[in-house]
């Protein structure tokens, strides 16, 4: 099993958003791919954006929601998106 | 889906009016009311691929697929920022539920500098929602004309056709003007923006250098367009319908696939059981009972009954009686069935729940989960479905998905054969040959994923709200696809029957049935004339499946006819699809070994 372990600046571990458990509220904090992360600009969930988890379907996309939108993420995704949780 | 190519000539001092949003926010029920043309509403994104183009009095109007934001990064998005390069005006219609997301597209269309009009539409839904929107400041701080709509129960509508004249280029961001100034003396003011955003397509074709400021561009249009949506729409009360609940059950496997196994199960009692059996037991009773005899009579009456001309009307397989039975009798009633389910599916918002449940299981086969949409729109119509491909995001998907719905899905008319041919034998045999279907797709899949080159693109889309379908959408849609397919279908059932009656009549089948005697007869174990139906199935394959029915053969003959048929790529319209969207070369090579499998594989 591979696991990703991202560190911030100053070096705290970083917690990707596939940890999220359902009913958190989280900030999104950093998308690596840059056309993913143009793509997501355009969805509205930015980096900066705060969302809520709404559904994490076991080994499968997790799905967050931000005023009435509802986004599914694949779970390859969300293992790259580094998130805060509030 | 594309409509069927609307062409239309812009007539002189014409306007070209774009329709244009982001996914599923009713353009194409704004192009509708606006045309008084049809063209597919659906409850998911990426129901317009193709464009379609209608007439609002002297004036063109365009319906164009629908974006979050034009980067140029996917197919749909070139297309899109083609036809607004050229527009003489847009109606942007925006999601009043989705204010938020869908200002980030309008500011960037006011950037262009455009003129535009904004269709406020789905008003409705978001008062139901508990949102409260204040236009009158939306229009001051767009700087453009906003109209509310509610596009499918035709409000608003009038407003919106006399008020999209007065559009007007809106309030641009002064720090992208101060940097279009620059690039804007090469090249036009609508390009020199997407020139500043990095379009390296747009860059080539005028030979000038690309900026690279586009993420700062992205993020500052983002923040304006979430400042503008948090001082117009208000939330009066905070809602939780039981929609959304029943959303979330559907996207865990514990709820979701037992709602899975439901649906399908209500589809395969109406389809398979009702329609298959019931109906078309009824409906061919009347044919051969009533129809036939009442034709062969009418014909005999003018032309005499030994004459080649007679055998090809009403004869065997003739003009009059097998194609119109065929068709009438056997086709109709179940296309129709598969259109109604598909629209009912497409409308509830039920498809992309699907994506998500399946997405891990998908990416066994180098897919992800958005791929099952052109899968399952492939029962419908592998042509069609082989279009909506171009909604994934990368080559490599595109081309395993081409490979599946070519070599495994069966489309509408098949399954209608194929149902009414194995529903005739026994049930074991229906479930052998889903599954042999099943097994063949499923192994494609894992081998194309496994010798590929490349990776697939994850799973980020966006969940439209789940809705009750509306009768009149869901009639018009099963309608007029089943009507379309009927008439693209008759010439050719027609044109198969006279060919096959006229190839009788001289003999010439009885030689073409030795010569693929190796084949069919060794090879395969089946009577030499089957080789009839490979013949007609190559045409279309339903209609060499439909030719199954006038044979008797065994049981498990008519499975392994079903199955190498099912196998083979549909008809002519798909192999023109798949050359067009994959080029002549990979398209051959795909059908060959198509064919070749199907052939193997029996």
């Amino acid at each position: 099993m591979i696991m990703i372990i991202i560190l911030d600046y100053r070096g705290d571990l970083v917690i990707t958003l596939d940890k999220a458990k359902k009913g958190q509220k989280i900030k999104i904090t950093g998308i690596p791919n840059e056309q993913i992360r143009v793509k997501a600009i355009c969805f509205g969930i930015s980096e900066g954006a705060v969302v809520t988890c709404r559904e994490v379907v076991p080994a499968g996309p997790v799905v967050v929601a931000k005023d009435k939108q509802e986004i599914a993420i694949g779970r390859s995704l969300a293992k790259v998106i580094s998130v805060e949780l509030l | 889906m594309e409509s069927g190519g609307i062409e239309t000539k812009i007539p002189p001092g014409g306007k070209k009016i774009v329709v244009a949003g982001n996914p599923n926010v009713g353009k194409s029920a704004i192009f509708n009311n606006l045309t008084g043309l049809y063209v597919d509403v659906s409850n998911y994104s990426g129901t317009t691929l193709g464009m379609a183009c209608g007439r609002y009095k002297g004036d063109v109007i365009i319906d164009t697929p629908g974006v979050y934001g034009l980067t140029s990064s996917s197919e749909e998005e070139r297309v899109t920022r083609d036809i607004i390069l050229a527009a003489d005006l847009v109606i942007n219609v925006v999601n009043s539920v989705h204010i938020n997301r869908d200002l980030f597209f309008t500011l960037q269309l006011i950037d262009l500098g455009i003129p535009v009009v904004v269709a406020l539409n789905m008003i409705d839904e978001a008062l139901q929602e508990g949102l409260k929107i204040n236009v009158a400041l939306l229009e001051k701080l767009l700087g453009v004309r906003v109209f509310p709509t509610d596009a499918v129960n035709k409000h608003g509508i009038d407003a919106l056709k006399k008020g999209m004249y007065f559009a007007r280029p809106g309030l641009v961001d002064p720090a992208v003007m101060e940097a279009l100034k620059k690039v804007s003396q090469q090249a036009g003011r609508r390009e020199a923006l997407f020139l500043l955003e990095g379009d390296k397509e747009i860059g080539q074709r005028l030979g000038l250098a690309v900026g690279t400021g586009r993420e700062t561009i992205f993020r500052e249009r983002r923040s304006r367009a979430n400042l503008i949506a948090e001082q117009v729409v208000k939330e009066v009360y905070k809602s939780k319908s039981i929609a959304a609940r029943l959303g979330n059950w559907m996207l865990q496997p514990l709820t979701g696939l037992p709602i899975l196994a439901l649906v399908l199960w209500i589809v395969y009692e109406l389809v398979g059981v009702f329609l298959a059996q019931f109906v078309i037991d009824l409906a061919d009773n009347v044919m051969v009972a009533y129809y036939e005899p009442a034709i062969r009579f009418i014909v005999g009456w003018f032309i005499p009954p030994e004459s080649v001309l007679n055998t090809v009307l009403a004869g065997q397989y003739g003009v009059l009686t097998l194609t119109v039975t065929y068709l009438i009798g056997l086709l109709l009633p179940l296309v129709l069935g598969i259109f109604l389910v598909l629209s009912v599916l497409e409308d509830t918002g039920y498809l992309p729940r699907t994506a998500i449940l399946v997405d891990r299981t998908m990416s066994s086969l180098g897919l992800n989960g958005q791929a099952i949409i052109p899968l399952i729109l492939g029962f419908g119509c592998v042509t069609m479905a082989l279009i909506t491909t171009r909604m994934l995001g990368t080559e490599r998907e595109r081309r395993i998905s081409t490979f599946l719905l070519a070599l495994g899905i069966p489309c509408s008319a098949q399954l209608a054969i194929i149902t009414a041919v194995l529903a005739g034998t026994s049930q074991y045999f229906m479930l052998l040959y889903l599954l042999f279907m099943f097994v063949i797709v499923v192994g494609a899949g894992v081998l194309l994923q496994r010798f590929l080159p490349g990776r697939s693109s994850p799973l980020l889309i966006e969940l439209p709200p789940l809705r009750l379908p509306g009768l009149q959408n869901v009639w018009k849609k099963t309608w007029t696809k089943s009507y379309q397919f009927i008439r693209e279908a008759f010439p050719i059932f027609a044109g198969g029957a006279l060919m096959l009656s006229l190839l009788d009549a001289y003999g010439i089948l009885w030689s073409l049935r030795n010569l693929l005697a190796p084949v069919t007869v060794s090879w395969l174990h089946l009577p030499a004339e089957v080789a009839d139906i490979f013949i007609m199935g190559l045409i279309r394959k339903e209609f060499g499946a439909a030719a199954v029915l006038s044979l008797q053969m065994l049981p498990l003959q008519n499975f392994i006819v079903m199955l190498t048929l099912s196998l083979t790529v549909p008809c002519i319209a798909s192999t023109m699809v798949i050359l067009k969207e994959r080029g002549w070369r990979e398209g051959l090579f795909v059908w060959a070994i198509v064919y070749v499998m199907a052939f193997i594989i029996g």
